[in-house]
């Protein structure tokens, strides 16, 4: 059994390499030095079967109770269809951390929440308003994802890969055939890079539109939650028309995308731009300006930047406190290889500064696309994919609008493929909220909440 | 304040028509069902959403609904929090087998008579997903489904055909 492990510093990828027995696969445990490791060894401990010694955390995370301890589904001798019990009881004797004390009790949410959301666990200790503890139990969405990609073609693949996450649907499919292109040594025509970005950076937009009117609506300003709902639904309606479908779904194929635009069209984008800039500046102008929004987000979800950079958070999670990591910038694909990025970062660190970090991520990107559709290039949208794809393997590295997301991608020897792991930025998000979230009131957990908005399915997987 | 209410005044209603009514697709959606919703419910509908499993894609376009263009609430239908409060049970994804028993809870804490739509593809077939060690596939293997409403993910303009389908007779 091969495991890899994937490290960033600077802007550079380090992958590493360990060959164990698959007999009784066995690996020590880095989760003392990169606390977000964790999960990852978890995760692989429950679907592959590997033990990791000296790990701080031996409690199963992605098993509930779908298959037994014995049992790894993502080996290869383990059946598709399982042996899944029926119904699959509930996963009710999770082992939660306990924390004693005098007042302290415990609230159980989830896995079904109250509003229109993800299902997962969340467990508070609390004593009076005060969080002293979440811990966070997921794996309720996990649908088999890196199983079922075993055996699929490029196109179903990119298929699958733009429903890790439904909300990141192009950052996904990008990333994936990144990975299936670079694997396959398939050239991406210069134009197809193009708009693909147009795509992301439009997924952005829409994301940051959503969340910027969720997080005002969670503390009762439902004025900015209105007008950023209309906003996003104009997006997304420009979406359907041009793109044929409102969140981008399938857009994104092995070798390119599957559909050109108009130059007619370049012209309605850039009004539309002009449009939306001239919207959000009197918004923005107006949401900063308002004394009860600045005292339920001003410190509040407070994420040190020690906390951020120790997770690895990317995005406007990371951003916010300080992190100026983009993979755009630091460690650039095209085609944003050909410009200089301007990455907004503050030092804010609190639910305000992860809200206008989407403010300035916006501005920014309308920014970017007017260059980008100013200077793009001609010829067509999709290469060529190789006929002779057999036993090779690639990463790619994109960044989504939640920030870093990362894929691994092995083709067996009948360009098939054997392995596909999709790394969401939320993996780092989630782990942060457990620790932005101490010391705040139960009633401020829905805005922190949304302030990070981590993917549920995205990781769950 | 005054900043506020200049917008909204500006603005004006952006709310647009319902949907035209395509008498084939309310057949597909059983008139029967939409007979005993409005004779039982009279014409108010509470919806507890849950995701089984799905990508939330479907989530997004549900959410939607709520938006001042589709304003789900003016034909009587608005989401609640809890099953106790809800007559139809909104399911999105494929069911995932660590969400099957709390979707099976959920449908059980509703008041009878209670009805279920299977939103978006996944719901409706198992679609991307279907069948596997992690997931039960299609809603209908999980619960009896009342309505259809397929898509990846499908449109709020088709979400609310779907929902009006049983509000109307």
């Amino acid at each position: 059994m091969r495991v890899f492990s994937c490290l960033e510093g600077a802007g550079d990828y380090l992958v590493l390499e360990a060959l164990l027995r698959t007999a009784a696969p066995e690996l020590p445990s880095q989760s003392s030095v990169y606390p977000v490791a964790d999960r990852f060894e978890r995760h692989t401990r429950d679907l592959l079967g590997i033990a990791y010694t000296d790990a701080p955390d031996t409690r199963r995370w992605l098993r509930h109770q779908a298959w037994d301890e014995g049992a790894f589904p993502l080996r290869h001798d383990y059946p598709v269809a399982g042996r899944p019990p029926e119904p699959t009881p509930a996963d009710g004797a999770y082992p939660f951390r306990k924390v004693a004390g005098s007042g302290v009790y415990e609230i159980p949410v989830g896995p079904v929440h109250a509003g229109i959301i993800e299902p997962g666990h969340f467990r508070f200790s609390a004593v009076g308003e005060e969080i002293l503890s979440l811990e966070e139990h997921l794996g309720y969405v996990h649908k088999g994802v890196e199983k079922l990609a075993v055996g699929r073609d490029p196109v179903a693949l990119a298929r699958l890969a733009g429903r890790v996450s439904g909300d990141t649907t192009v950052g996904h499919a990008w990333a994936a055939c990144m990975a299936m292109e670079r694997a396959a040594g398939c050239e991406v025509p210069a134009r197809a890079n193009e708009l693909r970005a147009l795509l992301c950076e439009r997924e952005r937009v829409a994301n940051h539109l959503g969340d910027i009117g969720a997080i005002c609506n969670d503390v009762g300003f439902s004025f900015a939650h209105y007008q950023c709902a209309r906003l996003r639904e104009c997006w997304q309606r420009r979406n359907a028309l041009l793109f044929g479908h409102r969140l981008l779904m399938d857009c994104i194929v092995p070798g390119g995308i599957c559909r050109d635009i108009q130059q007619a069209a370049i012209a309605g984008l850039l009004s539309e731009y002009a449009t939306l800039r001239a919207e959000l500046t009197s918004l923005f102008d107006l949401l900063q300006d308002i004394p009860a929004l600045q005292d339920r987000l001003l410190t509040t979800g407070w994420l040190s930047p020690e906390d951020a950079r120790e997770l690895g958070c990317t995005g406007y999670v990371g951003k916010a406190s300080g992190h100026a990591f983009d993979v755009r910038a630091n460690h650039p694909y095209p085609p944003y290889d050909r410009f200089d990025i301007a990455i907004p970062v503050l030092e804010g660190c609190d639910v305000m500064a992860r809200m206008q970090l989407r403010m300035r991520e916006i501005e920014a990107s309308l920014k970017w696309m007017e260059h980008l559709l100013g200077d793009l290039s001609d010829g067509p949208v999709a290469g060529a994919w190789p006929g002779d794809v057999a036993s090779v393997q690639g990463m790619g590295f994109v960044d989504g609008w939640r920030g870093e997301i990362m894929v691994y991608l092995r083709f067996d020897g009948n360009g098939r493929v054997a392995r596909y792991f999709p790394c969401d930025p939320s993996w780092h998000h989630w782990p942060a909220l457990e620790r932005l979230i101490e010391g705040n009131i139960v009633p401020d957990f829905p805005v922190c909440n949304k302030s990070v908005n981590g993917s549920y399915s995205g990781t769950d997987l | 304040m005054l900043r506020i209410l200049n917008k909204t005044i500006r603005l004006g209603v952006l709310t647009e028509a319902r949907p035209g009514s395509d008498n084939a697709e309310l057949e597909r959606l059983g008139i029967a069902v939409k007979r005993r919703v409005t004779r039982r419910f009279s014409g108010s509908l509470a919806i507890r959403a849950v995701d089984a499993g799905s990508c939330n894609a479907c989530e997004l376009e549900i959410h939607a609904l709520n938006n001042p263009y589709h304003d789900i609430e003016r034909f009587g239908v608005h989401f609640v929090a809890s099953p106790r409060h809800a007559d139809v049970l909104l399911v999105t994804g494929p069911v995932s087998r660590h969400m099957q028993t709390a979707l099976i809870r959920t449908f059980e804490a509703m008041p009878a008579p209670r009805f279920v739509i299977a939103a978006g593809t996944c719901a409706c077939t198992g679609g991307e997903f279907g069948v596997s060690y992690a997931s039960c596939g299609a809603v209908g293997n999980v619960l009896p489904v009342d309505v259809e409403i397929p898509g990846c993910p499908p449109a709020p303009i088709h979400l609310l055909q779907g929902i009006l389908a049983l509000l109307r007779a």
